[in-house]
């Protein structure tokens, strides 16, 4: 039954009409169909594809690597937007712009760079190498590779929290006699706890699906540097439709759970705090209108 | 004096505020400042005429080419799904509706090479349209059409994830007296709500532009790479790699890299723009607005 106020304003049949005819065509239809695709294989069938020992390889080394490439921008996020927030130095906002260059940049262009960065013969890999730190064309260049793409997310998300945090609760702990460490830790910390791990969250959900600036730097050895999402063009490639649809429905109903869970801690973040994150972490901390 | 030792309980100590500026600031130098230098130098290591030389190439000119003719040809869907979708979820209240708002977010969590399969699945040759498609001669996948639908489903979210916090936080005050007092639906939407929008519409509109001319996985599976026909500037940088051909990757990346410098500077004024209309309107009167 539709409220009286909302008769007032006109265009919400259009609009939603609009709205869900579009996203039906565009997302829900195109979902429905791999997935009904996929089932053609029976769940039997996808869990052989998924688990047999090349595909269980690819799922292994992009879990890892997204994980490891989360917990570095977790940890250096955190320094970075502390720093960002509390702290004053010359070219502050031009750093803080600098934040958002991997939304902005394009992933393969991403991907060669760093690729030439790190080879035997690039500014850095021409050093790490004689220290016996091999980067290009191994795992732990899919992992550089990641931390690059994902590292806004923990940055964006923790910078309106830690804006939010009034002194007067750190004023607080002090004169309760807290260390500065101890308020840290007790005060500070959980209370910016929840967007840490939403932003953790975001950055490994985006890691697992990258693949435009993983696939120069990964050497793409099958069993040791291969990610999924380059197992499933290399099924494709091969006219394995229905092995990359048993991949990529794997892979989607991973996004799944992950959105939830994204979608709960920002839930539990909003409930604790008044501010909520929308998802999208660079669109969201622009506004400022709620303020 | 108490204040001097609460500022000192508030504050970190100066050597740690010092660390924690060189961790910082040496993490965002290593992972982002670096990465940008290079794709310019790499670009420029054999002189400026090389540098022109490498752009003139006719693949690369049409590369540069079909790359903006995707990015303008997503633009108007874009527009009109977010702005539809935010005046739906912003303006309303219905069921469902954090469920859509889910949907909406949907394709951030999407692998973009997933996203390029489920196109393959309904438009490719054994694709559930694929006979009709044949049949009738209309070439979907592996040409420019398929690049543009993939990209749509890519980049559909950015302006509406944008919107519909902000025309939440405007409420719905100003639409219905701009109804009540006669005008029609068109009269109050661009003299009402299109006015108060701009400067996120502009910001979302940025966001896509930037992801749309950007993207790599999901364009590169649909694509097929066909030189001079279905290469966008990001697969071109991907076959020149692949070739060896150093200068010319870097410099088809510069353009890029340029490209991500316009959004980040344009982004960044923007979001000046809107923090400034803000900060006016929040010293006015509540409810007051300067048009």
């Amino acid at each position: 039954m539709p409220s009286p106020s909302r008769r007032v304003l006109p265009g919400f049949g259009l609009a939603l009409g609009y709205t869900l005819v579009y996203l039906s065509l565009l997302v829900l239809l195109p979902l429905g169909g791999m997935v009904l695709k996929a089932s053609q294989l029976g769940w039997g069938q996808i869990l052989d594809i998924a688990l047999g020992e090349r595909s269980l390889a690819a799922f292994r080394v992009t879990f890892v690597s997204s994980l490891l490439a989360a917990s570095i921008n977790a940890f250096f996020g955190l320094i970075t937007a502390w720093m960002l927030v509390r702290y004053s130095f010359p070219g502050k906002r031009f750093v803080d712009a600098l934040v958002d260059l991997p939304f902005a940049l394009p992933t393969a262009v991403a991907g060669i760079t760093l690729a030439t960065l790190y080879a035997g013969n690039g500014w850095l890999g021409s050093h790490l190498e004689p220290l016996g730190l091999k980067v290009a064309y191994t795992p732990l260049g899919i992992v550089v590779a990641l931390t690059f793409v994902t590292l806004p997310f923990v940055v964006r998300t923790l910078q309106p929290v830690i804006e939010d945090i009034e002194t007067e609760v750190e004023e607080a702990a002090a004169s309760l006699g807290a260390s500065r460490w101890q308020t840290f830790a007790r005060v500070i910390f959980p209370a910016i706890g929840p967007a840490l791990l939403t932003g953790f969250a975001l950055a490994f959900a985006r890691a697992l699906g990258e693949f435009g600036s993983v696939i120069f730097i990964a050497g793409n050895l099958p069993l040791v540097s291969e990610i999924v999402p380059l197992l499933i063009i290399s099924k494709l490639e091969q006219y394995d439709v229905l092995g990359a649809t048993a991949l990529a429905v794997m892979m989607l109903a991973i996004s799944f759970v992950l959105l939830l869970t994204i979608n709960l801690l920002q839930w539990w973040a909003a409930n604790r705090y008044r501010n909520s994150e929308p998802l999208e972490v660079a669109a969201g901390k622009a506004q400022g209108v709620s303020a | 004096m108490s204040t001097d030792k609460l500022t000192r309980a508030t504050q970190e100590p100066a050597w740690v505020r010092v660390a924690l500026l060189t961790i910082g600031l040496g993490f965002l130098f290593f992972f982002l400042g670096l990465p940008l230098v290079a794709v310019f130098v790499e670009a420029l290591a054999q002189g400026l005429p090389a540098y022109l030389e490498a752009l003139k190439e006719p693949e690369t000119r049409s590369a540069i080419w079909l790359t903006v003719v995707i990015a303008l040809a997503v633009l108007p869907f874009n527009i009109l799904f977010g702005v539809a979708a935010a005046w739906a979820i912003a303006k309303f209240d219905f069921k469902g509706k954090s469920l859509l708002i889910t949907l909406i977010d949907l394709p951030f969590a999407v692998s973009p090479v997933v996203a390029g399969l489920i196109f393959i699945l309904i438009f490719g040759a054994q694709g559930w349209m694929g006979p009709w498609l044949a049949d009738h001669d209309v070439k979907i996948i592996f040409a420019v059409p398929g690049m543009i639908i993939a990209t749509l489903f890519i980049t559909f979210p950015f302006i509406a994830r944008e919107l519909i916090p902000l025309m939440q936080s405007q409420g719905k005050d100003e639409e219905e007296a701009a109804v009540s007092l006669g005008a029609s639906g068109w009269q109050m939407f661009w003299r009402v709500t299109l006015p108060n929008i701009k400067w996120g519409l502009l910001y979302g509109v940025i966001l896509s532009n930037a992801r749309a001319m950007g993207e790599f996985g999901a364009v590169s599976v649909v694509s097929g790479h066909i030189r001079g026909e279905t290469n966008t500037l990001p697969l071109h940088v991907e076959i020149l790699y692949n070739e060896y051909n150093a200068i010319g990757a870097f410099a088809a990346a510069s353009v890029l890299a340029l490209l991500a410098l316009v959004t980040l500077v344009a982004k960044t004024v923007v979001e000046w723009r809107m923090k400034a209309e803000t900060d006016m309107l929040n010293a006015e009167l509540p409810g007051e607005k300067t048009s």
